[in-house]
């Protein structure tokens, strides 16, 4: 095709000239123009290579629907693959590369696969990979992912931001075409609050740049109700009348400008939804049609139209309806010749005909296109005589020299939105179109998308979708007065002519030209059975590519249609999902990126922990600190030495992080009764009682101390990564299943700070810094809850350890955390009293064998972790019927032990146990690690695990290997309470 | 999807955390079998259409409801409160149970 710039004409502005490069040749187009119309006045025709075949592409149309077109845009970090030449908007210092070719566009290597065309026929990847030659995929599959494809994107992470919108309207009018338009008139007229949303750069449709357009736009801007959305596109129709919406605020920009989003998500909840979203043009098919060159009739109407561009020097025409007519006219009237016009049809309107004499081409009826001819471009076409029965002839082909092809198989409606919220598509004989199908959620469809192509009837029953929608709402529209348009007296009916070409017609005729699929991968999917529709898409990957078909899908229906001898409606439709159009993942992730991904939870201490040298961990949505190194310490050294000196002296542990649930009620002790697996009836006040809790499966689920604070009231705590699911689960109980019970429960986990004062020293410390309390083992003894002061502030305090050394845990108001934190830290001084982290709390409690989270998997029961003794059988909790099956009861169930490193080796967690003397390959796994630790009182690597037979294998050897790593440590299967096992130290 | 909380008025399913099957009743301990237990615990219907499920309104008045939608079509005929709160709240839509 020899595109160039007209001398006058056009929507663009000459006087803003734009520079911009291509595959890095520069180039000049003008403010206004796409990349794809600023090419092609330039005399580009090559745009791209094929996916599968690599043929060369040139434009194929003027929208959203382009196939071929697919270019990179920008570079570096900004590099955006597979953009439509055809929406992206030029601006001064565009840069965009080709895509899928190999060294260069004009010479690709992989350009040879077509002469290997039918290797690559449907079905090649399954024919060729599977059974037995399924081994050599893994061979291959580096090659052809390469050879086969689109664009590539960049790795580097997104320099853009993204914003999100909420957005509630009466009315959403979905195409600001001459439907759309006055569907927004109508509606807003009633003070319904309507939005107006079109995916191009500037609303009208096909009356963009019109006065009458400008006129209702700049009338419907002033209105306050009506909000008017540009370079939106609604991709989306989801339950309960929300849509979803992209903005393109800074797309067409070389970069945003500072604190400006690239894009912006909407959400919008309408009330009510009027669908103007028009119709899409489709082609013919015929050999080899896939030619840069060949391109729909309508965006060459557009291109002379719009961007003062014409198609080529020598354009001929090729239809089966009126519609080409228009673009014909268009061609005249910029001066752009039309050598030849191909119609299908035996007889043409007298309005057809006016126009094709006009322009001044010769005029073929009852004949058809059969194939496309050149070499990297369009040089000519081969022309046939066409039966509307028996098709086009064989033989006596006429040749017509052309650099440019307009072809026009009439109008297939937009009507993704209406599929996405509707029933099954209608079938229209005499469109020969599928139109939106009844509707299941409040929309409307008017105009192009719903089969009207005259414009006259367009804005009328635009207008009244949008009264009617604005009725719905309950609201008055005036009568809008419609503008002046002529009956169009040009008839889009088409003659049904799907594929021209004849029984021996040469060339690859492309059905889907962004997924090289060709009428023959039709035909072969028909003969070997995949012939319903979903089997089709699948099969071919007809109309899977990025365009989802836009251009494809009636045709491939209809030629499969023609195969099974069927109607195309007997054939039948996929249902259109989302999105309409592709949308970039930053638009989804908005702000949610980052460390903005998900939220933050901090304890009330954690600025005082930074301060002081913490190194921070997540632990889920919290930060909690890991070691407080000194100097060059490593993990292992800064945790060693805080648990040393806890079981030495005294330490400090945030333990704010446990979630933390108020019980209260006349039944609070009998609800826990029924929710732990052990006795909470007798547990007097101002004690605590460790409890566990089962999920009704029988297995494991959450642990923690429960403190009674009064007859009516106890303090529950959870594992810190429970603490939500605790709580929905005990709504539900009293909700659902016990609503007799009278109970509230509520999460008081942020209200309260919590730290664990551990070490032989912590009585002391704790007597000197606490207002008015005894702290003799007498006044507060193991598992007590007291309240009490400490400067001043209500703390509750109570004798429980995680450590195995005496120990308390004080809790206080959340705004108090830093303050009591401080102060019990400045008493501890003359002890040496250190604040520690989580490595060394887990440290303490592995050397108690105390189960933690990796213990309480999820597959682990109270029996193998030795706790079945705190499985009550007096009463019936949640748990207790389904701990009875067998599967739980078996005793071939792993069980928990510990282990000690035999030969100095760091035992790592997820290591399996196996056999000293194993040699089989893999040897036969016993158990695995759960936790591990070096053991400062040990002064060896231990470790907890849970191990087949465990109890009875104390004091055998066991190899622990990690074979991802290759490492074997030598074990000794020891009892799991390596420390202090009478527990002498916390009852002091 | 919006659920009409009794409690909250029609509110986006992202404040809510789904519950399962809201036609399975815990069995009563005493006298139930290991059969029932295992009904009760693992089986569940996927029906087509009509269903009723629990919905936790987490992120709002964290009550639990039970919700009357079809599968299908995403249509929620009816929300209502569980538990000994429900008499605060008006019943939304047609009955549940």
């Amino acid at each position: 095709m020899s595109g160039y710039r007209l001398s006058s004409g056009g929507q663009i502005d000459r006087a803003r000239p734009l520079s911009f490069a291509f595959d890095g040749k520069r180039y000049q187009g003008y403010a206004g123009d796409t990349l794809a119309s600023a090419l092609l006045a330039n005399g580009v025709d090559l745009f791209g290579r094929s996916f599968k075949y690599h043929r060369p592409r040139g434009l194929f149309s003027a929208g959203v629907e382009e196939p071929n077109a697919l270019v990179t845009l920008r570079s570096g970090a900004r590099a955006e693959p597979n953009t439509r030449a055809t929406v992206v908007e030029l601006y001064d210092g565009l840069e965009a590369s080709s895509q899928n070719r190999w060294p260069s566009l004009a010479f690709d290597v992989m350009a040879m696969n077509q002469l290997a065309g039918p290797l690559f026929s449907a079905g090649f990847y399954y024919k060729t990979f599977m059974g037995p030659t399924r081994k050599a995929w893994m061979l291959y599959e580096y090659f052809i992912r390469k050879a086969a494809g689109l664009g590539a994107g960049t790795l580097l992470p997104d320099p853009d931001r993204y914003e999100e919108m909420n957005a509630f309207c009466d009315v959403l009018v979905v195409g600001a075409g001459p439907a759309g338009l006055m569907a927004a008139t109508a509606a807003a007229s009633s003070g319904a609050r309507v939005i107006l949303a079109d995916e191009q750069s500037a609303l009208g449709g096909n009356l963009r740049g019109s006065a009458s357009a400008q006129e209702n736009l700049a009338g419907l801007a002033a209105l306050d109700n009506v909000t008017l959305l540009a370079r939106t596109t609604v991709y989306g129709y989801y339950d309960d009348n929300t849509l979803g919406a992209v903005e393109r605020v800074a797309d067409h920009v070389a970069a945003p400008a500072e604190g400006q989003p690239r894009e912006r998500h909407w959400t919008i909840r309408a009330k009510q939804v009027v669908l103007a979203t028009g119709a899409i043009e489709r082609p013919i098919i015929f050999g080899d049609n896939d030619k840069p060159g060949v391109m729909l009739a309508d965006a060459g109407r557009l291109y002379v139209e719009r961007h003062g561009v014409a198609p080529g020097r020598r354009v001929a025409v090729f239809a089966n309806n009126d519609g080409a007519y228009r673009s014909v006219a268009a061609l005249t009237t910029a001066g752009v010749a039309v050598s030849a016009i191909v119609d299908a049809r035996r007889e043409i309107g007298a309005e057809a005909q006016a126009i094709a004499a006009a322009s001044g081409a010769e005029l073929l009826l009852g004949q058809v296109v059969t194939r496309a001819l050149g070499g990297q471009r369009l040089s000519g076409i081969e022309v046939a005589a066409f039966d509307p029965v028996q098709g086009a002839r064989d033989g006596a082909q006429r040749q017509i020299s052309a650099d440019c092809l307009l072809v026009s198989g009439g109008w297939t409606p937009t009507i993704h939105l209406a599929s996405q919220a509707g029933g099954p598509a209608r079938w229209d004989d005499s469109l020969t179109a599928f139109l939106p199908g009844e509707a299941s959620q409040p929309w409307r469809a008017a105009g192009a998308c719903q089969g009207t192509l005259d414009s006259a009837a367009c804005f009328a029953e635009g207008a009244q979708a949008g009264a009617e929608a604005a009725r719905a709402c309950g609201l008055s529209p005036n009568p809008v007065s419609l503008p002046g348009a002529k009956t169009e007296p040009l008839a889009d009916v088409p003659l049904p002519v799907w594929d021209a070409r004849p029984p021996h017609g040469k060339g690859k005729a492309f059905v889907d030209l962004q997924h090289d699929v060709t009428a023959s991968d039709i035909s072969l999917a028909h003969r070997e059975g995949f012939r319903s529709v979903e089997h089709l898409k699948r099969y071919t990957t007809l109309g899977m590519a990025t365009d989802q078909g836009k251009t494809s899908n009636v045709t491939g229906l209809a030629l499969m249609a023609r195969e099974r001898k069927l109607s195309i409606p007997e054939v039948g439709t996929t249902r259109f999902r989302p999105p309409y159009t592709p949308v970039s993942l930053g638009a989804l992730a908005g702000q949610a990126r980052g460390s903005h991904f998900r939220p933050t939870r901090r304890t009330a201490m954690h600025d005082w922990h930074v301060e002081n040298g913490a190194e921070m961990q997540a632990a889920g949505l919290w930060l909690r600190p890991r070691i407080y190194a000194q100097g060059s310490e490593t993990v292992e050294q800064a945790y060693s030495r805080e648990a040393r000196q806890v079981r030495a002296s005294v330490g400090m542990v945030d333990v704010s992080t446990l979630g933390k649930i108020d019980v209260q009620g006349l039944d609070a002790a009998e609800f826990l009764n029924r929710v732990y697996s052990n006795g909470f009836l007798k547990l007097p006040e101002g004690k605590a009682r460790y409890g566990l809790m089962l999920r009704e499966d029988g297995f494991l689920w959450d642990d923690g101390t429960t403190w009674r604070l009064s007859e009516t009231q106890f303090l529950m705590t959870t594992t810190t990564a429970n603490a939500a699911p605790v709580l929905s689960q005990l709504e539900f109980l009293l909700a659902a299943v016990w609503p007799e019970l009278k109970v509230a429960v509520t999460s008081v986990t942020e209200q309260w700070a919590g730290m664990a004062v551990s070490g032989p020293k912590s009585r002391e410390v704790l007597a000197s810094v606490l207002d008015d309390l005894d702290m003799s083992n007498e006044a507060l003894p193991f598992m007590g809850v007291r309240k009490g002061h400490l400067n001043g502030l209500p703390v509750l305090v109570a004798r429980l350890s995680f450590s195995g050394e005496l120990a308390y845990e004080v809790y206080c108001g959340a705004h108090h955390g830093e303050a009591v934190w401080s102060r019990i830290l400045e008493a501890g001084k003359p002890f040496g009293m250190i604040p520690y982290g989580v490595e060394a709390l887990g440290t303490l409690r592995i050397e108690k064998g105390h189960v933690a989270g990796p213990e309480l998997d999820g597959r682990t029961t109270a029996e193998d972790l030795g706790l079945a003794g705190m499985t009550s059988r007096k009463k019936h909790y949640i748990g207790s019927s389904m701990l009875k099956r067998e599967g739980l009861t078996d005793p071939a169930r792993l069980k928990l032990v510990g282990f000690v490193s035999a030969d100095g080796g760091k035992i790592r967690a997820g290591a399996h146990l196996v056999a000293a003397n194993d040699t089989s390959s893999p040897p036969r796994s016993l158990g695995h690690i759960t936790s591990t630790t070096y053991s400062p009182a040990l002064e060896k690597y231990i470790a907890l695990g849970l191990l087949e037979d465990g109890p009875e294998r104390v004091g055998e050897k066991l190899v622990a290997t990690y074979p991802l790593k290759n490492i074997d440590v030598d074990v000794e299967v020891v009892s799991s309470h390596f420390f202090d096992p009478e527990g002498s130290r916390m009852h002091v | 999807m919006l659920i009409p909380c009794p409690h909250c008025g029609p509110r986006d399913v992202a404040e809510f955390t789904y519950g399962g099957d809201a036609t399975k009743e815990r069995p009563n301990p005493d006298s139930a079998t290991a059969e029932d237990w295992c009904d009760y615990v693992f089986h569940r219907d996927n029906p087509r259409g009509r269903h009723v499920e629990y919905w936790h309104h987490g992120q709002g008045c964290r009550l639990w409801l039970k919700v009357a939608r079809d599968t299908v079509t995403h249509k929620i005929e009816g929300a209502e409160v569980v538990g000994p709160w429900a008499a605060a709240a008006p019943k939304q839509g047609r009955d549940v149970a």
